[in-house]
């Protein structure tokens, strides 16, 4: 297929669809709303559900149901909705159903704002709702990638019967760019012999999130963290730009991402030795290419449209090897190349202790 | 000699953990006769909530999954509308449909979500040890309406039936009662009605059926089942509030 | 030759009595034995009595009860 400019949500609704999407649940939140808004126009058209719901509350339980029932469904919202989420999230991460749960995150707290934010970073990875469960959190960085990562988010869901967040944000959502899908567009299939479909020649399946007997339910807390591990080896990505001789490395994910590229390639223009690190997988986390990469003489700065996040997982990875530092803006400002420039110099020159 | 009387096939062999006497045990053996006296029991797929009745996907012999505290409408909901051929039921209790799962169970209703609803009103939270429920009765004493529910402290109790019956939505709502066998046996046909109902895929079903605490209410058994009838009954009025099947002459 | 018998699945009964109080002929009552879960099991004290009408398992919310009856009721 030809390369076609495209909102960064409406490639993520199409390629959606494409990934055999059976049913989309949701609520009405800016700046979101280009994905209902898609998936009304088309799913039903193409074979899958579409319904809006009474809340975000009903909207991610109607994802629980579906997902349970064996097919490939999605919800989106925007950070108060997210919020609202929470709990039919960590149901269905106890319940080990696959889902994708896209959050175009907004600037907050409270009702904050309807500008791009990060401020969701620790919600998206560190849990959110309550209890022992992780996400997988894909954090795509331009329009190509919010198609390509919601394929991958439907295929690392099913492969691990895990919920799946991709975190993008309004200026991702807005933002148009050409886009290709892939010419063989055959959504991969699981078997999901767990599913409730109905009780033919089988025993019943039940879903279930209850554990009342404590040695048993730390058993299948065990088996849980267990999986976690092998997501957390198989399955980490970021990319990597000018690493190598870098006396910074900047780190950042999405849009903060794309503007820590611009500041890299001012700053190489300039001859100063920068390089990129960007995280595409939020959790599992690049932690251990990030260790790998700190030295005592090297810098890193985390860029961020947050209040200093994802600079703990940084400084973790790096786990005191490397000086971490921060280049931010908030309330839904969005931190420029020169902003990011003028730190690394900062740095360099010894000017930030 | 022949079996007039036997365990259904739709409930497991898993013995009930409900207290001695305990309405819902009732009200499970109705639901699995329902299903087997329709043959659905390999095409239904029940929805657990959160009460005394959430291991309810241990007694019924079909698909289930378990939702959380209120949600099972949504739940219900998500799973229907993928799997428009199967028969998907919730089992709520008054705290989970009639509080907490307001939004949910109103939304399913006014979408006349092709789904079967039962609710189980005992006037009380059971699970969690005798809290006043949305549908405690004026004057009833709980854990946290001691001195007896007044209007001016807890307002009144809520009639989901009558509240529903306000939308267009339901096919069929009905309320019934478990306090004789008598009224067991209508229960039986209400509750095999609000399946055939969405067999027929006429839309929204929900019996409301009453039922007793003893345990938390303070009393025997057989005084809860005379209890429910003097003191429920008058005011969660039985009969049906909602039949389109009827209007259709059917 | 009595019309009908109650047949008592005495490990799953839970001795609330609502059997008992169903039954209108006196058939069942509340017996001596224990069972692994500490209740007192219903048994039949009247069995000759019992005309096979299902109410007491009607009324039992534990299914304890299988009830056979010698000819089908007439309608
Ligand atoms: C979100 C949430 N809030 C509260 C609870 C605690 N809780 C468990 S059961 C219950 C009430 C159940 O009462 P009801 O629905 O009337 O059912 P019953 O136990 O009487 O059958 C509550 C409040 C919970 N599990 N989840
Ligand atoms: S607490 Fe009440 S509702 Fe719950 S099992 Fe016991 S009698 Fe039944
Ligand atoms: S109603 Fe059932 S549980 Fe209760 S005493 Fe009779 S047989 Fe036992």
């Amino acid at each position: 297929m030809a390369r076609t400019l495209m909102k960064g949500n409406e490639a993520l609704s199409e390629a959606a669809i494409r990934a055999g999407l059976k049913a989309f649940y949701g609520y009405p939140i800016t700046p979101q709303n280009e994905i209902p808004a898609y998936m009304a126009e088309h799913l039903p058209l193409r074979g899958g559900v579409y319904l809006q719901a009474e809340s975000e509350v009903a909207a991610i339980n109607m994802v629980y149901g579906a997902a349970g029932a064996g097919v490939r469904v999605m919800t989106s919202s925007s950070s108060p909705g997210i919020s609202l989420k929470q709990e039919g999230i960590s149901y269905i991460a106890a319940g080990q159903l696959p889902c994708v749960i896209v959050n175009v995150v907004r600037n907050g707290p409270g009702l904050g704002g309807i500008q791009p934010a990060q401020g969701d970073y620790f919600q998206a990875v560190k849990g959110g709702g309550h209890g022992d469960y992780r996400l997988i959190v894909l954090a795509p960085g331009n329009v190509q990638e919010m198609a390509d990562l919601t394929t991958l988010a439907f295929d690392l869901a099913d492969k691990w019967r895990n919920p799946v967040m991709v975190l993008s944000d309004g200026i991702l959502g807005q933002m148009m760019e050409p886009v290709e899908f892939a010419e063989n567009g055959e959504p991969k299939q699981f078997d999901k012999p767990w599913a409730t479909t109905g009780a033919v020649n089988r025993k019943p399946n039940v879903v279930n999130t209850l554990d009342i007997i404590a040695d048993k339910a730390e058993k299948n807390m065990q088996a849980l963290l267990a999986k976690y591990e092998k997501i957390k080896e198989e399955e980490v990505r970021w990319q990597e730009v000018g690493t190598e001789d870098a006396d910074v490395i900047l780190v950042g994910y999405g849009t903060s991402g794309r503007v820590a590229r611009s500041a890299m390639e001012m700053a190489r223009k300039e001859g100063l030795k920068v390089g990129l690190f960007r995280p595409i997988t939020l959790w599992p986390f690049p932690e251990e290419r990030l260790c790998e990469l700190a030295k005592p003489e090297r810098q890193f700065i985390a860029v961020e449209m947050s209040a200093g996040q994802m600079i703990e997982d940084v400084r973790l990875a790096v786990n005191g090897i490397s000086p971490v530092y921060l280049s931010n803006r908030l309330g839904g400002m969005v931190p420029t190349p020169e902003d990011v420039l003028a730190k690394t110099r900062e740095i360099l020159e010894g000017r930030v202790n | 000699m022949q079996t007039v009387f036997q365990k259904p096939e739709a409930l497991t062999d898993v013995a009930m953990h409900y207290c001695p006497g305990c309405t819902h045990g009732i009200i499970h053996r109705l639901v699995a006769e329902a299903i087997d006296s329709l043959g659905i029991r390999e095409q239904a797929i029940g929805i657990a909530s959160v009460g005394c009745s959430v291991f309810a996907y241990d007694y019924f012999n079909c698909d289930m999954q378990q939702a959380a505290h209120g949600r099972a409408p949504a739940v219900a909901t998500g799973v229907k509308r993928v799997r428009p051929e199967n028969i998907v039921f919730t089992y709520q209790g008054d705290g989970d449909l009639a509080s907490i799962g307001m939004a949910e169970i109103v939304h399913a209703a006014a979408r006349s979500e092709n789904i079967t609803v039962i609710f189980v009103n005992n006037a009380i939270y059971g699970m969690t040890s005798g809290q006043m429920a949305p549908t405690t009765l004026l004057g009833q004493k709980t854990a946290t309406s001691p001195r007896g529910r007044t209007v001016e402290e807890m307002g009144y109790p809520i009639k989901m039936c009558e509240l529903l019956a306000t939308l267009e939505g339901p096919a069929y709502l009905s309320r019934v009662s478990t306090h004789d066998s008598r009224h067991v046996l209508q229960a039986g046909r209400a509750i095999k009605k609000a399946f055939e109902v969405q067999q027929q895929k006429k839309g929204f079903a929900m019996v409301e059926v009453l039922s007793t605490c003893s345990v938390n209410w303070g009393m025997t058994p057989v005084n809860a089942l005379q209890w429910m009838e003097e003191n429920m009954v008058p005011y969660y009025p039985l009969g049906v509030y909602r039949d389109v099947t009827a209007k259709e002459g059917n | 030759m009595p019309r009908g018998e109650v047949i008592v699945n005495s490990e799953l009964c839970k001795e609330c009595s609502l059997c008992v109080a169903a039954c209108p002929h006196g058939v069942l009552g509340i017996g001596k034995a224990i069972n692994s879960k500490g209740y007192h099991s219903v048994e039949a004290v009247a069995p000759e009595k019992c005309t096979g009408c299902t109410l007491c398992a009607v009324m039992c919310p534990d299914v304890v009860l299988t009830i056979k009856r010698r000819s089908p009721e007439r309608k």
